[in-house]
């Protein structure tokens, strides 16, 4: 197969980018859309060029870290697949492609098609854990937890944490993100303890990176290689009302040396 | 009051919002009720009865100041939202974005601002005229809102303007309903589907019953 690339070059976080025009010819149909990237990068290599800079590093849709913009949905035209897991039987012989990096004032450009997503990693870090050791594997329902409760964390949780939601909302908001993390521990009793500071705290840093309101377009469920459901971000609304509204005043304890 | 907004949460902001909107949505539903009064074949006796019911009642007198502040709340708070959200993305994409949406929702501000001129209109058409702001046109009092409505509606251009304006209104409707409900934490699957259907109903009402006025005044009473 043949293709022609439209791919955002930018040499580094300061410079100004563009859309450079290649060509890659001989790509098979059951080639990975990496191993087409791959192929182009050995091109550009041998012929002194500089190869693109893309992201990726399980291939196997399970670590969140390729990041694509492809004729203009993240991750491709695929439902429910990574960037990595798409082929190139899915474009048609002699397709043109528009490549681009994932676009949010809280993803700053890096170089080329890679962003600095640890805007999600500091949303975690202020509320995306669980404070107490919870120990060892218990025995089986000492800690009861109905099963329709396990199986939606553990929906919420197949969060890897790419970004294609904030990548593909109309105006670059976390909110399937922060509405999953805070959902998977909210939904288990161990998570339980914190779960009201923790949405507010998350969103609190949400706010703060600069990433933007949600107008409920749903396009992050669309786009989510996880398929998270739209229903943790109700579930994160309201958890937030019910913590401004119902949560007490917090006793101060004066610890004296 | 936009500092007092912007330093409150985004999810406090979109609440605000939603509740301020949801208020708007009961009140269009009352105020459809009084225009159909005016398909009665009466000479508009149950239409000013209701009108100067509204314009004279002390509780409503006391609404008219709610829904004041609900417009401005929802009004404030959109462009607020609006300009934090263009912001969230300063450089755009080269190719637009193509993933799946709920229909219409990426045109609430098209069709808000849409509204909001109308409402302006709408507001020299009636409202400043009833409190004496602007000067009735001629031969009709300040608070003779029925033939100031014939008046308007026998010029067709306007009728077709007003039209636009409540499909406008629909469309703004049919998302903002449903959206107001997941805002609020309401997303159930139990009843989240009963939400959107009711919601995209309701928002065909509004649009048909509010257009259906112009075209009887224009083609049956004209
Ligand atoms: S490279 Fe790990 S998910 Fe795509």
């Amino acid at each position: 197969m043949n293709f022609t690339l439209k791919i955002w070059r930018q040499k580094n976080a300061v410079a100004k980018g563009e859309m450079v025009t290649y060509a890659v010819s001989e790509i098979s149909p059951d080639s990975s859309f990496f191993e087409m990237l791959d192929a182009l990068n050995q091109q550009l290599i041998t012929s002194g060029g500089d190869p693109v800079a893309f992201d990726h590093d399980c291939r196997e849709g399970i670590c969140g870290t390729c990041s694509l913009y492809i004729n203009g949905r993240p991750h491709g035209p695929l439902k429910g697949v990574t960037t990595c897991q798409l082929h190139m039987r899915s474009f048609k012989d002699g397709d043109t492609i528009h490549i681009e990096p994932w676009r949010a004032k809280a993803f700053p450009i890096i170089r080329d098609l890679i962003v600095d997503r640890s805007a999600l990693d500091k949303i975690i870090q202020a509320g995306g854990y669980v404070s107490v050791h919870t120990g060892g594997v218990p025995d089986a329902n000492t800690i009861p937890v109905p099963h329709e409760k396990a199986e939606s964390a553990m929906d919420a949780a197949a969060c890897i944490g790419c970004g294609a939601c904030v990548a593909a909302c109309s105006n670059a908001a976390a909110m399937l993100f922060v509405g999953a993390k805070v959902s998977h521990l909210a939904l288990l009793p161990q998570g339980k303890v914190e779960a009201a500071k923790r949405v507010q705290k998350m969103v609190a840093c949400m706010d703060e990176l600069g990433f933007g309101n949600c107008s409920n377009t749903y396009a992050c469920e669309a786009e989510c290689p996880k398929g998270i459901s739209v229903v943790n971000i109700a579930r994160m609304n309201r958890q937030f009302l019910a913590a401004n509204l119902l949560s007490e005043r917090e006793k101060v304890v004066n610890i004296s040396l | 009051m936009n500092l007092l907004l912007s330093s409150f949460s985004s999810l406090t902001n979109k609440v605000l919002m939603a509740l301020a909107g949801l208020f708007l949505v009961t009140f269009l539903g009352v105020h459809l009720g009084i225009n159909l009064l005016l398909l009665n074949n009466d000479g508009g006796r149950a239409f000013t009865a209701a009108a100067s019911f509204m314009g004279t009642n002390s509780i409503i007198k006391v609404f008219e100041i709610v829904l004041f502040a609900g417009f401005l709340l929802h009004i404030i708070l959109g462009m607020m939202v609006s300009g934090q959200n263009k912001a969230a993305r300063p450089s755009t994409y080269v190719v637009s974005n193509h993933s799946a949406t709920a229909p219409f929702s990426k045109y609430m501000f098209h069709t808000g601002i849409i509204v909001f001129l109308f409402l302006l209109l709408h507001f020299f058409d009636f409202y400043f005229i009833k409190i004496g702001l602007v000067a009735p046109p001629d031969g009709i009092a300040s608070h003779d809102f029925y033939s100031r409505t014939l008046l308007l509606f026998s010029t067709p251009w306007y009728s077709l303007l007003y039209i636009v304006c409540f499909v406008a209104l629909g469309i703004h409707l049919n998302h903002a309903i449903q959206s107001a409900f997941q805002t609020l934490g309401l997303n159930h699957s139990k009843y989240m589907d009963a939400v959107k259907v009711i919601g995209s109903v309701y928002s065909l009402l509004i649009t048909v019953g509010f257009s259906i006025v112009p075209l009887f005044i224009l083609f049956y009473r004209h």
